[in-house]
């Protein structure tokens, strides 16, 4: 390569050759790295998951029966009535968030809204929180001895009602933060253009803002979909006895340990991310670059409306949102719900209760820098290469449908797969068993799927004709990457690693069958807290990790802020 | 540097690491999964290291379930190297699976024989019984005009309606205690037809068997179908509660030890399961549950009844296990399907 580089000065009539030779070569390397990701993506993965998922096809003794499990399944008529009642949940959620969070995008991105950083800090909140405090909240809120519970109208919060608020209230930031990178890179001429031909902004609006957001609509709607229906946090502690496919594979797995059976059902919700991936290929064959390399930046205008609108808008949405997190902080200070109101902090001594103490409040922060730091590099490096190198078509689209499956697998049965997997005897990994890394090799496989579509739908704005121009300078491809695409999407990747760090210190799903005991995490001791009914103990810990999480953002934004001063001044040009 | 100081760190460094090595060796950890609360935790292991200072206990704790999944999910590749407070129920299911060890701990015949795996080698050893019991919210009661139930029958009454919450015998164990007492009590005929009367009463069936109990303490629901050990924890806590024992008899399983097959420590194994059949372990185990395995050890316990052990059915558990699939496979034919309509 550098052999190619140095003779160029010499030799400027030999270009041609040259071209194709260092091409090649850089190539090469980058294929070779993309297929050590490739499998390592394999390992974290889809051989987990087969695991699992063959287990579908057996017995409980472990011997080849086809496709018996799934005939006793279809023969099961409750069963089956979840598939309908997760895909009714789905859809109503989905409607309601992609809603709510492509406004809130275009108000953060496309108006003159104040105060845009503290709208987005309050916007991510739902996602600083384990599950549990949410759920905490919205009993105290609309329970029967709820403070608000006439807001439902004579509805019990216990069933459909409750899901779809308790999954809108956690899936929106997932969509927020993908939508606000789809606006957020635009064309100021397209706009020029528009408004030269006397479009009307609604015309403008449904021709170039829409058609521009199109990828990461529908990449937010799936993840969206997908999320609620695997979730079975918010329907086991709020959905009462309403069946939905998740809360079964618990009932299977949890209830009676029939492996079999919850493998038949995770199976069944994997048709989702199949889905996904489909709906992705064609949205992907529609979508150009946005930001080509002839793009101008663009800066709202003053729209006295719409900007006034937004704002109302973002305030109810802060407020809600505030609302439901303010209750929970009560919940964690109040001695005994309902009885007695007093308040006090004692629930914040944590060593005097058990569920691991500080010791997992420690742990769990440990176990977020990692995930956080080396997930970021790996997923935005590769998710690079699926976007912007040339040929290797197969390895490719296998390696973009495989970071799309961990967002239908619910996390209980990733981390079974995982046990299967890892603890195998036969399985040279065996030694990452019970070990910290096995925990951050989980969540990042866990969280793989919105981080690699964050980081595609930044890099598909920026236009290839930066590779190509690159290339015939005869820069390594590496260097453009380094260049132009690392800082460009800058944004993009710190938002990749606050997402897996506030992930990774809120999971439990998939982490509550690979803790050791040395490794215990805060999120677990949550939720056996609530198990063991020290309920305002449990949001105390689940309050500690909303605040840790915050000042995480926070650093992020700040660190984001000096690195973007650096790097972006073509944005505020 | 002079030489006879450099030798002097060295010999210093040398035997801080002999130490060390030492000490290793005195100390064998085991990795013990459990099911136990939390808070009691610390205390076993203590109690136990009071007379065996050399084993540390490595806990891996959590809910009964996920610890049952996690042990069978690992089969091929054993972490565990003991079991020290699991549902026997879910001991049976590893046993049929060929994943414990048998062994007679020292002090077995002491015994209860209801707390004792009756075979010829034992597999496994009982702790202290864990039984049924309903929350009943004494301030939303009065709200609601509930009388008191006193018995199972007493809850299928009108008056009920919509104000009881149960566990759903598929998700809990405590859900699948419940209904396997009321089938051997009634028999089977009439116990389907009772939980049939109790379902018109039932507001809804969670996943966890705590969670009834927890409901009922923060005025969620009026009466919940729980466990004794819950309700009195709630209790002591500050919630208007009456714990209700009812009559006809209580469910019941029990927590218990046993020793997980390719443990590569096995005497300090065998030491341990030595221990918690002592008569120190049970007076400690009668510190939380009001009947434990020792006959003659137990004291009363605030807010269990006195004669906790003669409402214990004679439970079979052995009927249970063989029967569970079917029992669950017809309450969820029953029940689950229709409870959308509600």
């Amino acid at each position: 390569m550098s052999r190619a580089t140095m003779s160029l000065p010499a030799r400027p009539r030999v270009i041609l050759p040259s071209i194709t030779l260092r091409r090649s070569r850089d190539e090469w390397a980058l294929g070779g790295a993309m297929l050590i990701g490739l499998l390592a993506l394999l390992a974290a993965v889809a051989a987990p998951l087969y695991a699992l998922l063959s287990k579908s096809l057996q017995n409980r003794a472990g011997d080849f029966i086809g496709l018996e499990n799934f005939i006793a399944y279809a023969n099961t008529p409750s069963l089956v009535a979840s598939i309908g009642n997760s895909l009714t949940i789905a859809l109503l959620s989905t409607v309601i968030v992609i809603t709510l969070a492509f406004v809130a995008a275009y108000s953060l991105t496309r108006t003159r809204l104040p105060g845009k950083g503290a709208f987005r800090m309050a916007l991510a909140a739902p996602i600083l929180a384990p599950s549990l405090l949410p759920a905490i909240s919205l009993v105290y809120l609309f329970g029967n001895q709820g403070v608000i519970k006439t807001w439902l109208l004579g509805e019990s919060i216990y069933g459909p009602i409750g899901i779809v608020i308790g999954s809108c209230f956690w899936t929106f930031p997932h969509a927020l933060m993908i939508l606000v990178t789809a606006l957020s890179n635009t064309d100021g001429r397209l706009y020029e253009s528009a408004s030269a031909l006397g479009a009307s902004p609604i015309r403008t609006f449904f021709t170039v803002t829409l058609p521009g957001a199109k990828y990461g609509l529908i990449s937010a709607a799936f993840v969206v979909f997908t999320l609620v229906i695997t979730d079975f946090g918010v329907p086991k502690v709020i959905g009462g006895q309403y069946n939905m496919l998740a809360t079964d594979i618990y009932k299977q797995v949890i209830g009676q340990q029939n492996f079999q059976m919850g493998a038949v059902v995770s199976v069944i919700l994997l048709l989702p991310a199949i889905l996904t991936f489909l709906a992705d290929r064609w949205a992907q064959r529609r979508q150009s670059a946005a930001l080509t390399s002839k793009a101008a930046p663009w800066a709202p205008p003053c729209r006295p409306w719409a900007d006034r609108g937004c704002t109302l808008f973002m305030l109810l949405l802060t407020a809600t949102i505030l609302g439901v997190i303010a209750m929970a902080i009560y919940a964690s200070l109040v001695t005994f719900w309902p009885y007695n109101l007093s308040l006090s902090l004692k629930n914040y001594q944590f060593d005097l209760m058990d569920g691991g103490g500080w010791e997992a409040y420690w742990n769990s922060i440990r176990m977020a820098t990692y995930t956080a730091f080396f997930g970021a590099i790996f997923i935005f490096f590769n998710a690079y290469l699926v976007e912007k190198l040339q040929g290797f078509r197969p390895l490719r689209a296998l390696f973009h449908f495989i970071a799309i499956l961990p967002l239908a697998v619910p996390g209980m049965a990733l981390g079974l797969a995982y046990i299967f997997f890892f603890n195998a005897p036969s399985n040279p990994l065996n030694g990452l068993y019970a070990t910290m890394a096995i925990l951050v090799i989980c969540t990042i496989a866990h969280f793989y799927t919105v981080c690699h579509l964050t980081a595609v739908t930044a890099l598909k704005q920026i236009d290839p004709e930066f590779e190509a121009v690159s290339a015939s300078l005869k820069a390594p491809q590496l260097l453009t990457f380094w260049r132009v695409s690392l800082p460009v999407c800058l944004p993009a990747v710190l938002e990749i690693g606050g997402y897996l760090f506030v992930n990774a210190m809120t999971t439990v799903s998939a982490v509550i069958f690979l803790y050791s005991h040395n490794t215990m995490l805060a999120s677990v001791s949550v939720l056996n807290m609530d198990d063991a009914g020290d309920i305002a103990p449990a949001a105390a810990m689940a309050v500690m990790i909303m605040l840790t999480c915050l000042v995480a953002k926070l650093l992020q934004w700040l660190l984001g802020g000096l690195l973007l001063r650096r790097t972006q001044k073509w944005r505020c040009a | 540097m002079t030489l006879k100081y450099l030798l002097k760190r060295v010999s210093v460094l040398a035997g801080a690491a002999l130490c060390s090595l030492a000490a290793q060796a005195a100390t064998t950890e085991l990795t013990v999964y459990t099911a136990i609360e939390a808070e009691d935790l610390k205390k076993y292991a203590a109690r136990f290291n009071e007379e065996h200072p050399d084993i540390k206990i490595n806990w891996v704790r959590d809910s009964t379930g996920i610890i049952t999944a996690k042990l069978l999910a690992e089969k091929e590749n054993p972490q565990a190297d003991v079991v020290w407070g699991l549902a026997a129920t879910s001991l049976m299911l590893l046993n049929d699976e060929g994943m414990l060890q048998s062994y007679k701990p020292k002090g077995y015949d002491a015994l209860s024989p209801k707390f004792r795996d009756n075979n010829a080698a034992p597999v496994w050893t009982g702790m202290d019984a864990w039984m049924a019991a309903v929350c009943f919210n004494t301030v939303e009661a009065e709200k609601l005009n509930l009388p008191k139930p006193t018995s199972w029958k007493d809850l299928t009454k009108p008056e009920y309606q919509g104000h009881i919450i149960m566990p759903n015998p598929n998700s809990s164990g405590t859900g699948f205690l419940d209904v396997s007492s009321w089938l051997q009590m009634f028999g089977e005929e009439r116990g389907w037809q009772y939980m049939s009367d109790l379902h018109q009463n039932i507001s809804r069936y969670t996943h966890s068997g705590s969670k009834p109990c927890k409901m009922a303490a923060a005025g969620e629901t009026p009466i919940g179908i729980s466990f004794a050990f819950r309700a009195a924890k709630s209790k002591k806590d500050g919630a208007p509660l009456d714990i209700i024992f009812p009559q006809e008899g209580l469910g019941w399983d029990m927590e218990a030890t046993a020793i997980v097959k390719g443990s590569k420590k096995m005497d300090a194994a065998q030491t341990l399961v030595d221990w918690t059949v002592s008569r120190k372990a049970n007076e400690t185990y009668n510190e939380g549950y009001a009947v434990v395995a020792m006959p003659g050890v137990a004291k009363p316990v605030q807010y269990f009844p006195e004669n906790a052990e003669a409402l214990m059915i004679d439970n079979n558990f052995t009927w249970a296990a063989a029967n569970r699939e079917r029992i669950l496979a017809e309450w969820q034919k029953r029940f689950d399907g229709k409870s959308e309509a509600k």
